[in-house]
């Protein structure tokens, strides 16, 4: 796992990607996004040596980007999708602790976080904070909206849940 | 009955465009049940279009009457299928029997007037929403030589705006 971070510029994916080609690398699975004027990769890549070899084939270049680069070895696959089947949005004024009570009750509830997405907007005065989350769970979705009601009325936040039903055809 | 191959991306044959059907046959009839016993075998298939497996021509089976809770008109033999009113737009979630391994978000008309031919070349009409307009909708594009891929939105496209549409939209 290949993990990219640094101050967003343009070009950022091209050069590290082509680098990545020109050195034999094979890419998988990867989530490149920019976070508060930072951009974040990262990125399943497949190649034949050891990962302090991947981190100085990747180096010069992240170093010309300055971006910090980091591997880590991992039991990666590809094919091994796990399909969400319960999708949660939440938002609310934004203060301290309203991710971790959202995801602590979710959790407790019996869903398995595969995606999270969340952000702040709102003005600087005013910030909400909103999240989208993507999971699976064996419990009935009844029990999650149950949860998350109690959550939306003591803590003063929307939350809205609802299943995901693949359409395969 | 026999279970036909299903062609999967990037095989270029599912980016045919497909024929109208002129003869309402027994040879058609019983391609027909081929295409849906194919259809009934794939995990959770509930669709499938004629060149899926190879024949380009304007036939589609739809049945979603497995899935609970939701509207539906059970086993549907759509063949020369037109698309006569869209209404309203919902984000789903869509898998392809010839797309393995991979799901993703696309954007649907939450519901559909459609005319359609059975297998003996009787002319029908159906209004149709949510689930089964979207199966519907995912079918007809194979007809086009057009896969879900061709259609997807970010994940960050709002999941929740089903049901704004108006009855009485516009007709296209
Ligand atoms: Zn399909």
């Amino acid at each position: 796992m290949l993990t990219l971070v640094g101050k967003d510029q343009p070009g950022i994916v091209a050069k590290i990607t082509s680098c990545l080609y020109e050195s034999g690398c094979n890419l998988g699975e990867a989530s490149m996004t920019r976070l508060g004027g930072n951009f974040t990769i990262m990125m399943m890549v497949k190649f034949d040596g050891t990962p302090e070899a991947l981190e100085s084939t990747v180096g010069p270049i992240a170093d010309s980007l300055e971006l910090r680069c980091h591997v880590d070895l991992i039991e990666g696959n590809l094919h091994r999708h796990v399909e969400p089947n319960v999708q949660v949005s939440v938002y609310g004024a934004d203060r301290a602790g309203i991710v971790c009570e959202v995801t602590g009750t979710l959790a407790e509830a019996g869903l398995n976080i595969l995606n999270l997405e969340s952000d702040v907007g709102g003005s600087e005065e005013n910030p909400i904070y909103i999240m989208r989350i993507e999971g699976v769970t064996s419990q009935e979705i009844e029990k999650l909206e149950d949860a998350l009601a109690v959550l939306a009325r003591e803590k003063n936040v929307e939350t809205r849940i609802s299943p995901i039903d693949v359409m395969m055809g | 009955m026999a279970l036909m191959e299903i062609l999967v991306y990037p095989d270029p044959r599912l980016k045919q465009i497909s024929e109208p059907v002129e003869e309402f046959n027994d040879d058609l009839r019983s391609f027909i049940e081929d295409l849906e016993e194919t259809m009934r075998n794939g995990p959770g298939g509930v669709g499938i279009a004629s060149p899926q497996v190879g024949r380009f021509e304007r036939i589609v089976i739809v049945d979603v009457s497995s899935k609970p809770k939701i509207k539906h008109h059970g086993r549907l033999i759509l063949i020369n299928p037109e698309i006569t009113a869209y209404n309203g737009f919902a984000v789903g979630r869509e898998g392809c029997m010839s797309v393995p391994d991979y799901t993703g978000n696309v954007v649907r008309a939450e519901a559909i007037e459609l005319a359609a031919q059975d297998e003996y070349g009787q002319e029908q009409t159906f209004e149709m929403e949510g689930y089964e307009a979207r199966a519907v909708q995912h079918e007809m594009d194979h007809l086009e030589g057009l896969l879900f891929l061709d259609r997807l939105v970010s994940r960050r496209t709002d999941l929740f705006q089903r049901k704004a549409y108006k009855k009485a939209g516009s007709k296209k």
